[in-house]
């Protein structure tokens, strides 16, 4: 009774003081439309990831040394398997993760709901801002891990920021801190990932919670409830007094339901899987790189390479520019109207075309068809399947001249041009001879590189290729 | 017109409001010159240019092509490995070299010669250059970026240069 009564008196002391306890009133017990349900959760959801990536970022911070000579060490250090710090290094990674996840779904519900719409069109800009903030984290983020993929991620980044028309090759240059990779370089990027964006998301957040609270989350839509911007407050208002409960605990709850399931997750991977592994140690000298983003970026790898050339300069800077523009906007072009989705298909069916296309192109982006194989293995004796001295020598040519890095045989080979499994049923002799002479599309031209005899060769393997090859 | 608020001449809240907002940013303005300043400074530098020995003439057959290295103009002390430079050197004559940026024209990613095939290969969207650096196949639209090359006392030098930014 009398602990009761000292941190009863102790309140009133400080609240006399600070005014928290109007605070609490508007956090705590603001009315929530009662309908407010599992679809809700998915903000607080990305706050819990982003509180887990502060947590364990400064943990990493005391154990990260941010030179570029050193840093790889130190991550070696951090990593070793089966210490406390490989899984907060895992937390960190799989937070990244959660935290791209949760708020991507985040901003669908909110699509989906029309709950971008008055009063609430800066909740959702401030989102957009948000969510590039976190992109801008995760790409930063993947370069401290200041390995092979990481320094050739960070030229990636420059020459594609080079392409901004006027400044852009001082852009470049300011991303690498200097004229080449070098010392300056990783200092950049740490400063960013640690201070400057985490600094912009913590104001960008208040931003948005304060516009939760001022706004109210939005009643659960239903078609033939239109938003009429004019007479929004009073209907909302009047909603919440006769629909709705106190946030605390009412709703509260659910969040922090939820919120445990991501700890528990992300926590889980971490103790299940550690921490992500390190790619070889960063040389710009060693050219066994093949720089890939993390799978939350990869389907943007993939419209790199599919941008049709000549509108690449334009594109590659207009694309991001149009798509972060149109997102922005989105409120601003509709802030009234329907917001139940039966009643507006297009933005149910734009939601699938979007997501569609993100898994398509991630798909694609894993398999990176465009990329030759330099690993492929020669073809095997029961592939090439003849006794033909010719063909034989020709399968041989086939691989060690660079063909089979592009071409595909049999399941054998790259991606990039034709399969050549059935060849010898499309072309005839003197076509495939000119093919190889001349190339074609994307095919180089071997006119300089293959000699007459070697060409013949190839060409008799290449005739081979048929569905019925002749008994020998 | 007893509000305090509306006592004061109009002229005189102008005047103090604008002088609040303009000495505010004279503040921030002085602050951030330096800082910004310190920023963008190593970009204003003339980028330092100096030959480096990259390989004894002897060692490389004509018509061969390698693997070279070569330190930055003034690396830092704590850059380690990244403060050198890849490029691959080919020698066409006796004196005569070529050597070609490790970066391809498309977005910088590392090429990889392929001797058999002659050609430089990028793994990252699928670039492809003659043996002479010019584009073969996929999306680079320039040839392949060549580093000065000479050869002094025995030796192959490379001028180090800016990357190559597309």
């Amino acid at each position: 009774m009398r602990v009761r009564r000292t941190i009863a008196a102790a309140w009133k002391w400080l609240d006399e003081r600070s005014g928290l306890g109007a605070v609490w009133d508007v956090v705590g017990k603001h009315r929530v439309p009662k309908g407010s349900t599992w679809l809700y959760v998915f903000g607080t959801a990305t706050l819990t990831a982003l509180m887990i990536q502060i947590v364990s970022g400064v943990a990493l911070a005391t154990m990260y040394v941010p030179a570029t000579g050193e840093a790889y060490a130190s991550l070696q250090q951090i990593s070793r398997p089966g210490t406390l710090s490989s899984i907060v290094r895992g937390m960190h990674y799989f937070g990244a993760s959660a935290m791209v996840v949760l708020a991507v779904t985040h901003m669908i519900r909110v699509f989906l709901t029309g709950s971008f719409k008055f009063p609430r069109e800066l909740g959702w800009a401030s989102g957009v801002v948000l969510l590039l903030l976190t992109l801008g984290m995760a790409f930063t983020g993947q370069l401290l891990r200041w390995d092979q993929n990481a320094i050739w991620s960070v030229v990636v980044g420059a020459d594609q920021a080079a392409r901004t028309p006027i400044v852009g090759s001082a852009l470049g240059d300011f991303i690498m801190g200097g004229r080449n990779l070098g010392g300056a370089t990783l200092t950049r990027f740490y400063a960013l990932h640690i201070l400057v964006i985490p600094a912009l998301i913590l104001g960008g957040v208040s931003f948005h919670v304060y516009l939760v609270f001022r706004n109210g989350i939005s009643e659960p839509a239903r078609a033939g409830r239109p938003v009429r911007p004019g007479r929004y407050a009073d209907v909302y208002a009047r909603y919440v007094r006769w629909k709705g409960v106190p946030f605390w605990p009412f709703a509260a709850w659910r969040d922090v339901v939820f919120a445990l399931l991501v700890v528990l997750t992300v926590v889980g991977l971490a103790v299940l899987a550690g921490a992500p592994s390190l790619g070889d140690p960063p040389d710009p000298t060693l050219i066994n790189a093949e720089p890939r983003p993390d799978w939350y970026l990869l389907w943007y790898f993939a419209v790199l390479a599919l941008l049709p050339p000549a509108w690449e300069n334009v594109l590659i800077i207009l694309m991001p520019a149009v798509g972060v523009g149109g997102l922005l906007l989105l409120p601003f072009v509709w802030p009234a109207g329907e917001r139940s989705p039966r009643r507006r298909p297009w933005a149910v069916g734009s939601v699938f075309a979007g997501l569609a296309g993100l898994v398509a192109l991630t798909v694609i982006g894993v398999r990176a068809p465009w990329s030759p194989r330099f690993d492929a293995p020669p073809l095997p004796d029961s592939v090439v399947a003849s006794s033909d001295p010719q063909v034989q020598l020709g399968a041989d040519l086939f691989h060690s001249r660079g063909c089979l890095y592009c071409h595909r045989v049999a399941g054998f080979g790259g991606e990039r041009g034709p399969d050549l499994t059935f060849v010898g049923e499309r072309l005839t002799e003197e076509q495939a001879t000119l093919r190889i002479l001349n190339g074609g599309t994307n095919m180089p031209s071997f006119a300089g590189i293959v000699a007459p005899s070697e060409i013949s060769a190839l060409v008799a393997f290449l005739q081979s290729r048929t569905r019925e090859r002749s008994p020998d | 017109m007893n509000d305090p608020d509306t006592q004061d001449s109009p002229d005189r809240r102008r005047f103090l409001s604008r002088l609040t907002a303009g000495l505010g940013g004279l503040a921030a303005l002085v602050a951030s010159v330096p800082v910004l300043g310190a920023l963008v400074e190593p970009l204003l530098r003339k980028p330092e240019e100096v030959w480096r020995s990259v390989a004894p003439v002897g060692t490389l057959p004509v018509g061969d092509t390698i693997l070279v290295s070569f330190e930055d103009p003034s690396p830092l002390p704590w850059a380690g490995k990244v403060a050198e430079t890849g490029a691959w050197l080919r020698r066409t004559g006796d004196d005569a070299f070529i050597a070609f940026s490790l970066d391809c024209a498309h977005l910088g990613c590392p090429v990889r010669w392929v001797p058999d095939a002659r050609l430089f290969m990028c793994p990252c969207h699928g670039g492809v250059y003659y043996e002479d650096g010019t584009v073969a196949a996929g999306p680079p639209k320039q040839a392949l970026a060549r580093y000065p090359v000479r050869v002094r006392d025995g030796s192959v030098e490379i001028r180090t240069s800016p990357l190559p930014l597309s």
